[in-house]
């Protein structure tokens, strides 16, 4: 078992920092370790972990959202002046 | 006729499917670089939708986005015959769009863009966080029920700089490769992850102190 003492956790900043490498599966297996031995105890980095990931999920489904509620049409009027434009090259 | 070269291996049911997909394509390719004004017609009515949705995103402005479109099929017309068809007509105009826009971004940026520090997170000396994070007390689904909260998040995406706001979209929203948005906007692709992290980590500084304070 790790001793804290002879092998410190890395620090929040280090977590924070290379975050989105950790959660794109893109870190070594030791650097794995190391970000989940910090997180086992670091009750505020996985606050931080958790509501990133809320946030990457918010964005997305706004914008799902929005394209259900407004259908995706140009109107007739842009449609009808994109195809004149094709005449004017 | 085009038919997929895997089409083979494919299960019965599937084939059908991806031979018509592949055909359509092909002939409508076909008939717009015969001049087909029907064919043109159907390119813009199938394509236009998603083209002007991302312009709109990219530059918040509906007229700006409705001159980009303009734009980027007016491109797409030139280009027709030199299109190759390696990929899919939906996939090369929407790269056609998100260049019109980011030429639109660039030409009307008349002032040096406001830093993105100010939104990011802080450190003690001893490598912790200066203010620890708390969780938010609704979940993802529950919050985006309410409109006043995804109004809250596009407000707060649009108040990014550009730079970061940019690959936020093409990564997260228009769900672009980190590849496809390096070759896009002509950077690394590990500027692309710094500049996504970034921008993530200031939009999660915006939404913070309003999604603490919702309560479930």
């Amino acid at each position: 078992m790790n001793n804290p003492v002879d092998n410190p956790y890395i620090k929040c900043e280090e977590v924070i920092t290379f975050l989105l490498a950790y959660l794109s599966n893109e870190l070594s297996p030791e650097k794995e370790h190391e970000f989940e031995r910090h997180l086992a105890v670091c009750p505020s980095c996985v606050a931080y972990m958790k509501t990133y990931q809320q946030t990457v999920k918010l964005g997305r489904a706004t914008y799902e959202k929005e394209v259900e509620a407004a259908p995706l049409e140009l109107g007739s009027g842009l449609v009808q002046a994109i195809l004149s434009s094709r005449f004017d090259q | 006729m085009f038919i997929s070269e895997t089409a083979g291996t494919l299960t019965p049911e599937l084939r059908p499917a991806v031979a018509v997909g592949g055909s359509e394509e092909a002939r409508l390719l076909g008939a717009l670089r015969a001049g087909d004004a029907r064919a043109y017609e159907q390119l813009v009515c199938k394509h236009g939708g998603r083209m002007l949705a991302v312009s709109r995103r990219l530059l918040r402005c509906e007229e700006d986005a409705r001159d980009a479109v303009q734009d980027a099929f007016l491109q797409a017309f030139r280009a027709l015959p030199g299109f190759a068809g390696q990929s899919c007509l939906g996939t090369w105009l929407h790269r056609i769009a998100v260049n019109a826009c980011l030429m639109r971004l660039r030409s009307r940026r008349t002032k040096p863009e406001e830093s993105i520090e100010p939104l990011l997170p802080t450190f003690l000396e001893d490598g912790h966080q200066a203010v620890p994070a708390v969780d938010w007390p609704e979940p993802c689904d529950r919050l985006l029920e309410r409109q006043e909260v995804r109004q809250r998040v596009r407000e707060a995406i649009d108040r990014l700089p550009d730079t970061y706001r940019t690959v936020l979209l093409l990564r997260d929203i228009e769900e672009m490769s980190t590849a496809e948005v390096a070759e896009t906007l002509s950077i690394t692709e590990n500027a692309v992850k710094v500049r996504l992290h970034r921008a993530r980590q200031a939009l999660r500084e915006l939404l913070d102190a309003r999604m603490r304070e919702v309560t479930p």
